[in-house]
């Protein structure tokens, strides 16, 4: 996992890809240039949101989650 | 023989689309598709903590920003575990100073190995030969490299290899041997008699009607 620690909390790159969600930030590509991290693994990372439920996919773009934007707060805190 | 058979049944083309894989690697899972609209140069290596595959990945760490520049991405593979990928790589860091920059599959189970035909059983039935696959934004195969193992590959002819292709599908030309950026472009020959004729008059640095020149 690269953007989840075995712990359940986001990674430093974790943590950048759902802030830049939460600043409603959308796309892949979009995302990669807010986060300053390669396209590649936004891509990839932003499946492992989805999957682990902090993010949910709609068409090519991306949304933060309910339980993302909690586990957003509580990293945050 | 089943298995040297198995091993070698595949072997990807230039021009094929490249074979798709979904990978563990130290950067997470990465899928081919990810890497769409960039170039990637995918390689393999023997094994980790193995003298001529630390040369190699302190290599391509230092042209690590030539290839961004290019719009390149590198991804490396072995047959080895990602815990192993990690302790190498960061034993070359602290070793050299070199910090390993990009993602390295961990294909233990030689899924991505045998798909892109890797596995040379005349070198070696458990490692992977050292493979360069150029692959170009649409992900097809552009270029593909095949090193014995005793042999550390030439960074600077990752490079020229990379700047050729990229200027050969911006301009519809050629390169010529040993051709570096700036240095004149082979334009593609004639079809047909009249072409022939009129190529010697466009002012081309022409041998003969087959073989012009030009500068870009």
């Amino acid at each position: 996992m690269a953007c989840i620690s075995p712990d359940g909390k986001p990674t430093e790159s974790g943590t950048k890809m759902l802030r830049a969600l939460q600043a409603g930030v959308g796309s892949p590509e979009e995302i990669a240039k807010e986060a300053g991290l390669p396209l590649f693994r936004v891509r990839s990372g932003l499946r492992e949101l989805a999957e682990a439920g902090l993010a949910s996919q709609k068409g090519d773009k991306y949304e933060l989650s309910p339980k993302g934007g909690e586990v957003l707060g509580a990293s945050s805190t | 023989m089943e298995e040297v058979k198995e091993q070698t049944s595949h072997m990807p083309r230039i021009g094929e689309p490249a074979p798709i894989f979904e990978a563990v690697t130290t950067h997470g899972v990465l899928k081919l598709e990810d890497f769409k609209g960039s170039w990637l140069v995918l390689f393999s290596h023997p094994a980790d903590f193995t003298p001529v595959c630390t040369t190699e990945f302190i290599a391509f760490s230092e042209i690590h920003p030539e290839l961004q520049k290019r719009g390149v991405e590198l991804l490396g593979l072995s047959v080895d575990s990602v815990s192993s990928h990690i302790a190498w790589a960061r034993n070359v860091e602290e070793k050299t100073g070199v910090k390993i920059p990009f993602p390295i599959i961990a294909d233990l189970n030689k899924e991505v190995s045998l798909a892109y035909g890797m596995i040379h059983p005349g070198q070696s039935k458990t490692e992977t030969v050292r493979c360069v696959f150029i692959i170009d934004p649409n992900q097809v195969i552009r270029t593909i490299l095949y090193y014995p193992l005793t042999t550390g590959r030439n960074m600077d002819e990752i490079l020229r290899i990379i700047d050729a292709l990229q200027t050969t599908d911006k301009n519809a030309v050629a390169t010529p041997a040993n051709w570096r950026p700036g240095d004149k472009v082979v334009v593609p020959p004639p079809n047909t008699q009249e072409m022939a004729e009129e190529r010697l008059k466009q002012g081309y640095e022409c041998t003969d009607w087959y073989l012009c020149k030009k500068k870009l």
